[in-house]
């Protein structure tokens, strides 16, 4: 029998943390890219969340959560480590990578054209890590880069880095698509 | 500034992150130079784009089942054992029947969520427009609203000359199943009556409940439990089971002989 205040524990986690779970899902679904792997992710990631429900001090649900589920996905990257599709969290890549490269490869700026949802969410499931997350975090998630920064747990500067970086790589696949579509 | 700042920090002028300076700062770096102008505005379009589309995903229902079933619920107070029970086995009994596939054993404690649930979808109906599915003072029109939309559709009782004003009627959803909640007014109050079927057809008394401010008064009849859920005094909420009682054994005499 539960004791009467993990009862209450358990009702002021439910009222804090479940509003959210269409956006851990998001962000799971983003980071997996297969549904059921995405379903049992975000189980574990509000199962860990209640049993550290305790220490959890703000200040925002949100970040706090997807810092949670992102262990649990890098627990699944482990466990795909075999699978040639697996997807290595490198950090400093970004550092390493010059912003522009690809911006320089196609000099006359165009813009992108309207896809339909499947297609744009394919463009942004091929982006590689750290930055698929970054990107995923800001645009759909609508974080602030500081509320990014404390979920990956990394400075603020590299979250703009990142982003910076994740944009260009988007940009540039997305233009590339619609160039193989002429 | 240099190109190689001005390609990250117009991504933060993007986001809306900069300060007003550094924002001075990067948008006459961006009108001085071409390159840096023609990225800005590639990725403002991009963003745009990005923008009208919707990119989220929703967490499908049964995951949020499964995670609210992995919660510790809140366990019954050993007073209301017997009444409790009753109502607890007659709503596993029917999620059994009603789902035929799934055996469900609800725990005792249950009931404390249900009593939960029930006062959050009262919450919920308070909010604009969410009162009721469909709107009439005419109980002849609401009863077959709920036709083909329940196993069992709820007793629709007009209490207008009791003094409580039907108002309509609605779905909602309570321990994970589509039940049907019947609305009334008493001058400025909402009533929410929740009626689901359950396998019992003993008779339990009403009993009052108080949770976050409201009142719940709960009963069980001829196979069917209800849930009466309003700001209203007690007393008064007890009038309105008392005369919705009266009404509904006055209807179930006529249609029985």
């Amino acid at each position: 029998m539960p004791a009467t205040d993990d009862v209450q524990k358990a009702q002021r986690f439910r009222e804090a943390a479940l509003p959210y779970l269409d956006d851990v899902y998001t962000l799971a679904r983003y980071l997996l890219r297969d549904a059921s792997d995405a379903e049992d992710a975000v189980q574990e990631c509000y199962l860990r969340a209640l049993k550290h429900f305790d220490s959890y001090r703000g200040p925002a649900m949100k970040p706090w959560l997807f810092a949670i589920l992102r262990n649990v996905c890098n627990a699944e990257y482990a466990r795909r480590a075999h699978r040639p599709s697996a997807i290595e969290d490198t950090p400093g890549a970004a550092e390493q990578t010059p912003l522009w490269q690809e911006a320089e490869a196609s000099p006359e700026t165009e813009m992108v054209r309207s896809r339909d949802v499947g297609a744009i969410r394919k463009l942004i499931d091929a982006l590689a890590e750290p930055f698929k997350e970054t990107f995923v975090l800001r645009e759909i998630n609508n974080l602030s880069y500081r509320e990014i920064a404390e979920a990956v747990g990394a400075p603020v500067g590299t979250v703009m880095s990142r982003l910076a970086r994740a944009r260009a790589m988007l940009r540039a696949a997305w233009m590339a698509e619609e160039e193989q579509a002429k | 500034m240099t190109c190689d700042e001005a390609r990250i920090l117009l991504h933060a002028l993007l986001d809306s992150e900069l300060d007003a300076g550094h924002a001075r700062e990067i948008e006459s770096h961006i009108a001085s130079c071409p390159d840096c102008a023609a990225e800005f505005a590639a990725q403002r379009e991009m963003q745009r784009v990005l923008a009208e589309t919707n990119l989220r995903y929703t967490a499908p229902a049964s995951l949020r089942a499964r995670i609210e079933a992995s919660l510790p619920q809140p366990q019954r107070q050993p007073t209301r054992r017997s009444v409790l029970r009753g109502f607890a086995m007659g709503s596993a009994v029917s999620a059994l029947a009603a789902t035929g596939v799934v055996a469900v054993v609800l725990r005792q404690d249950d009931q404390q969520r249900i009593l939960s649930e029930v006062v959050s979808a009262h919450l919920r109906s308070l909010q604009a427009g969410h009162l009721t599915d469909v709107v009439s003072t005419d109980q002849h029109t609401v009863k077959p609203w709920f036709n083909g939309k329940l196993d069992v559709a709820p007793p629709v009782i007009d209490l207008t000359a009791q003094g409580f004003t039907l108002v309509g009627g609605r779905l909602d959803y309570i321990d994970a199943r589509a039940i049907g909640a019947v609305v009334y007014r008493r001058r400025q109050h909402v009533i929410n009556l929740f009626v689901s079927q359950t396998s019992s057809t003993e008779h339990r008394p009403p009993k009052t409940q108080t949770m976050q401010g409201f009142n719940c008064r709960r009963w069980g009849e001829r196979g069917l439990n209800f849930w009466a859920v309003s700001d209203l005094g007690a007393d008064e909420l007890a009038e309105f089971v008392d005369k919705f009682e009266a009404a509904m054994a006055k209807v179930e005499g006529k249609s029985g002989s």
